[in-house]
Parts: structure tokens; C-alpha cells; sequence
């Protein structure tokens, strides 16, 4: 460049002007706000074609009453029952090395891939052969074949979101409280579950939703018999079986309010800090 | 003392190659080197918190390569503190001596004699969070003294502190190094930190060490 080029170039540099962040920004909003957009109209669609008279006529019902009761109890235990096993499952796949992990890895993640109706049939063959056969009769089609559907995908959920948990978590934590006399048991339960309670409560609440949601596998290995293991989506599918499609939307109102309630109180006790 | 006698690892990334030295007892040396030469490697072989394929390490003549890190009796201040974040300081300081069972009186009694001495008693009843980074290092090393160790593994200490705090920790390790006559091992690529702080220096280059001698 020769010297009297360089005011010119210095006069470029100031008069230079980024692209504008609108287009860039628009996109973002217009795509994020139609799906958000679609949820809420969705929800408010279901409002507008029932009533109030029919919610509370739904919820006077013994059989959607049994159906809310059986939901509460069978998404609690299966949650406690995924947590349970979530956490030394996501433990051992953060923290330790072995033959076959990544095949292990791969088998976790198959009950959240498989098409849930899939669990439901393959749990239907496996109570035909020893041992599970001989626990049959007091299993299948009965309540804890809702518990162990439920359970079955939801801990998936529990274990993903759990090893993400403890990955999060540096391992130099661990190695203080071992120099400072722990043992790895010691240093597990003193040092890192405390610091996975966001995770925990976020598995957890993970696990009810997801428990809670569950249709297909129950269906098939529990079946949809009234007042026995009818929990609240066999429910909505028994109304719209009948052609009560006020009463159908009423059970599925009742769903997305238990699904509300939820989440808004995992955020209240800190889930958001997990997601951030 | 910390003996440790033809030390040989190889692991990926990792590799010590007959690392020997020896820290004579109530010692403050120095491990120095480049980033990547090996120093981390070596220290936490020497806490137990990686393990080595040959070689002897030694603690107050006691044979300790085999043993749990807990059984070794080194305290150790990682580069990044690690403080608990769940923990209020006091339990953090206290936490080794809730391990090993010590009366409440005399947790109390050592854990008030730590802060003192490191000058953090305003801040035994806080959480870690918030905490400067010369706070998080004298609550870190309060921790690590808490047990009374034989040894002290400090994993560069004075890194990410500004000018001044760097001299105020550097101070501060000095004097508790006379006042507790703990032998110390600490890794610095600093030559100013090795030659305030250290009476022996120990240079390592890929691996293996490559000189021994007093601070420059």
C-alpha cells in the first residue's frame, strides 16, 4: 500500500458498518415463538371445547378417580424406583472405565429410542420364561406391570439425565476428599451426591413426567381394565374409545395440569440450575 | 520426607520416566517445569490419585505406593482448590477430622487454630461461593493441614492470582511452613516462587527430572 492510500484506508476502517443482527435475530424469534406459539394454542384449543362442568363432572367419576389415584401412586414409586437406580448406574458410567461400557452405554439408551409399545411387548414375552414366569400371575395385567412399564422408560431418562449430572461434577473433588481420608464410598456420599441434588430432583422430576405420560407398554403388559389398572392416559384412550370426547379432553386437561404443577415446582426448588 | 525413588508411568498423554527425588523432612522444595513435562503427573502419583507402573514413593520412611490415598497422610491443594461447594468453610476445614473421628471439642479447637493461623476466621460460617481466589486458597490449604499431615502436595498454588495476592500467598505459605515444619512439595513454573519460597529445587523436562539443586 503506498503512504497516500492510508487516510483513505483509516476513513474505510470508520465508515465500515456490520451487517444488521435483525434478519438473524427475526429468524430466531419467528421459529421459536410458531412452535411456542402451537403449544400454548394447542392447550387453549382444549380449554375452549370443554367446560368447567365437564372437568369437575370427570372428575366426580369413580373410575377417573381411581384412574388419578393409581396415576399419583404408580408414577411416585416407578420415580423413586428410576431414581434409585439412576443414580449408581449414572455414577458408574461417569466415573469409571471398563470392557464393554460403550455396549452398556448403547443398552441404556434403548428404552428411550425403542417405540414404547415395543417395551410393553417385549416385557409381555419376557414374563412367559423362568424366573419372571413364575411372578406372572401376581405381575401382568396387574398393577405392578403399570409400575414396571412406567419404570422400564422413565429410568432411561433418570440415568441419561443423571451421568450428565455427574459428569458435570469434576472428579478433583473426589480426589481431595480420598487425600483427606475418605474412601470412594465415603467421598460418594459425603462430597458428590450433595452436589448432584439439582440433578437428582431434575431425574426425578424427569421420571414422574415421562411415568406419568406412559401409554403404549402399559397398555400392552398391563392392560386397560376399569378400576384395575387404568391409570390416566388408558383413561383418555377409554373415552375416546366410548365417543366421550368431553370427557376424553376433561382426563387430558388434568394430565397437563399435574404436567404443570410439576414442572413449575422443580423449578421452584432449582431445577433451572441444572439447565443453565 | 518424600522419597520417591525410580518412578515410571506411562499412560497416553502421561509418561514419568525413573523420576527420582527426595524431600528431606520439614523441607520446602520446589518442582519445576514447562507445562505438559510431567509435574502434575508426579504429584498425584505421589497423593495416590493416579497409579504407576514401577517404582518406590516414600513417606516419613514409610513405603506408601500401594496404599489408598486416605492411608497416606499427604494433604493436597489441587490447582483449582476444589473447595466443596455444599460445605460451609468451618465443615470444610473440619471435614478430615470428622472423617477420622476426632471429638467435636477438638475439631472445634483445630479448625479455630487454623483459621487463625491462615487468617480466614471471618469466614468459617460462609459458603464457598462468592470467596476470592486468595480466600479459596487459604480455606484450601486450612483443609489440607487439618489432619496434620506428614507431607503437603501443593499443585501451583499462586496460579490465577493477581500481583498482589500472588505475594500475600506466597508470605502466607512461607510462614505457615515455619510455623507447622510440614515437608512440601510444590508444583510452580515460576522461578521468583521457587526462590522465596523453596530451599530445593527439582527441574523436570519430558517426563523425568533433569536437575536438582537450591532456587537460582
Amino acid at each position: 500500500m503506498k503512504p497516500s492510500d492510508q487516510p483513505d484506508a483509516v476513513d474505510a476502517v470508520d465508515e465500515f458498518r456490520a451487517p444488521s443482527d435483525a434478519p438473524f435475530l427475526t429468524g430466531l424469534i419467528v421459529l421459536g415463538g410458531t412452535y411456542v406459539a402451537i403449544i400454548v394454542l394447542m392447550f387453549l384449543a382444549d380449554l375452549a371445547f370443554t367446560d368447567t362442568d365437564s372437568i369437575l363432572g370427570a372428575l366426580r367419576e369413580p373410575e377417573i378417580r381411581y384412574s388419578i389415584k393409581l396415576s399419583l401412586i404408580s408414577c411416585t414409586i416407578s420415580t423413586v424406583l428410576s431414581v434409585w437406580v439412576a443414580v449408581p448406574i449414572g455414577y458408574l458410567m461417569s466415573r469409571f472405565q471398563f470392557g464393554g461400557k460403550s455396549a452398556v452405554d448403547a443398552i441404556l439408551d434403548i428404552p428411550i429410542v425403542l417405540p414404547p409399545l415395543v417395551i410393553g411387548i417385549s416385557l409381555l414375552i419376557l414374563f412367559n420364561y423362568p424366573p419372571f414366569e413364575w411372578l406372572s400371575e401376581h405381575v401382568v395385567f396387574e398393577i405392578p406391570a403399570v409400575i414396571l412399564a412406567q419404570f422400564m422408560v422413565a429410568c432411561a431418562f433418570a440415568v441419561r439425565t443423571m451421568r450428565v449430572t455427574f459428569d458435570q461434577i469434576p472428579t478433583r473433588f473426589e480426589d481431595v476428599a480420598m487425600t483427606l481420608g475418605c474412601n470412594r464410598s465415603q467421598a460418594f456420599w459425603k462430597v458428590i451426591l450433595p452436589q448432584a441434588r439439582h440433578g437428582l430432583l431434575a431425574a426425578a422430576t424427569l421420571a414422574w413426567a415421562r411415568s406419568l405420560g406412559e401409554f403404549g407398554p402399559i397398555l400392552v403388559f398391563a392392560g386397560s381394565t376399569r378400576m384395575r389398572t387404568e391409570v390416566l392416559p388408558t383413561s383418555v384412550y377409554l373415552e375416546m374409545q366410548a365417543g366421550n370426547t368431553k370427557g376424553m379432553l376433561a382426563v387430558a386437561l388434568i394430565m397437563v395440569a399435574a404436567a404443570v404443577v410439576v414442572l413449575v415446582t422443580a423449578r421452584l426448588f432449582g431445577m433451572q440450575r441444572i439447565n443453565a | 520426607m518424600i522419597r520417591v525413588t525410580d518412578l515410571c508411568l506411562n499412560q497416553g498423554d502421561f509418561r514419568l520416566r525413573d523420576v527420582s527425588f527426595a524431600v528431606p523432612t520439614g523441607e520446602y522444595a520446589a518442582l519445576m517445569g514447562r507445562s505438559g513435562c510431567g509435574k502434575t503427573t508426579a504429584l498425584e502419583v505421589v497423593c495416590g490419585l493416579r497409579s504407576f507402573e514401577s517404582g518406590r514413593i516414600e513417606v516419613s520412611g514409610r513405603e506408601v505406593g500401594r496404599l489408598k490415598p486416605a492411608e497416606r497422610g499427604i494433604g493436597y491443594v489441587p490447582q483449582d482448590r476444589a473447595l466443596f461447594p455444599t460445605m460451609r468453610i468451618r465443615d470444610q476445614i473440619a471435614f478430615s477430622l470428622v472423617i477420622r473421628r476426632w471429638s467435636p471439642k477438638e475439631i472445634g479447637r483445630r479448625v479455630d487454630e487454623l483459621a487463625e493461623l491462615l487468617g480466614i476466621t471471618h469466614l468459617l460460617d460462609r459458603m464457598p461461593e462468592g470467596l476470592s481466589g486468595g480466600e479459596s486458597q487459604r480455606i484450601a490449604l486450612a483443609r489440607a493441614l487439618a489432619f496434620r499431615p506428614k507431607a503437603l502436595c501443593l499443585d501451583e498454588p499462586l496460579n490465577a492470582l493477581d500481583e498482589e495476592l500472588h505475594d500475600e500467598i506466597c508470605e502466607l505459605l512461607d510462614e505457615v511452613h515455619r510455623q507447622t515444619r510440614v515437608t512440601v512439595l510444590h508444583i510452580t513454573h515460576s522461578p521468583s516462587e521457587a526462590r522465596k519460597l523453596a530451599g530445593i529445587v527439582f527441574r523436570m523436562a519430558d517426563g523425568r527430572i533433569t536437575e536438582e539443586g537450591a532456587p537460582e
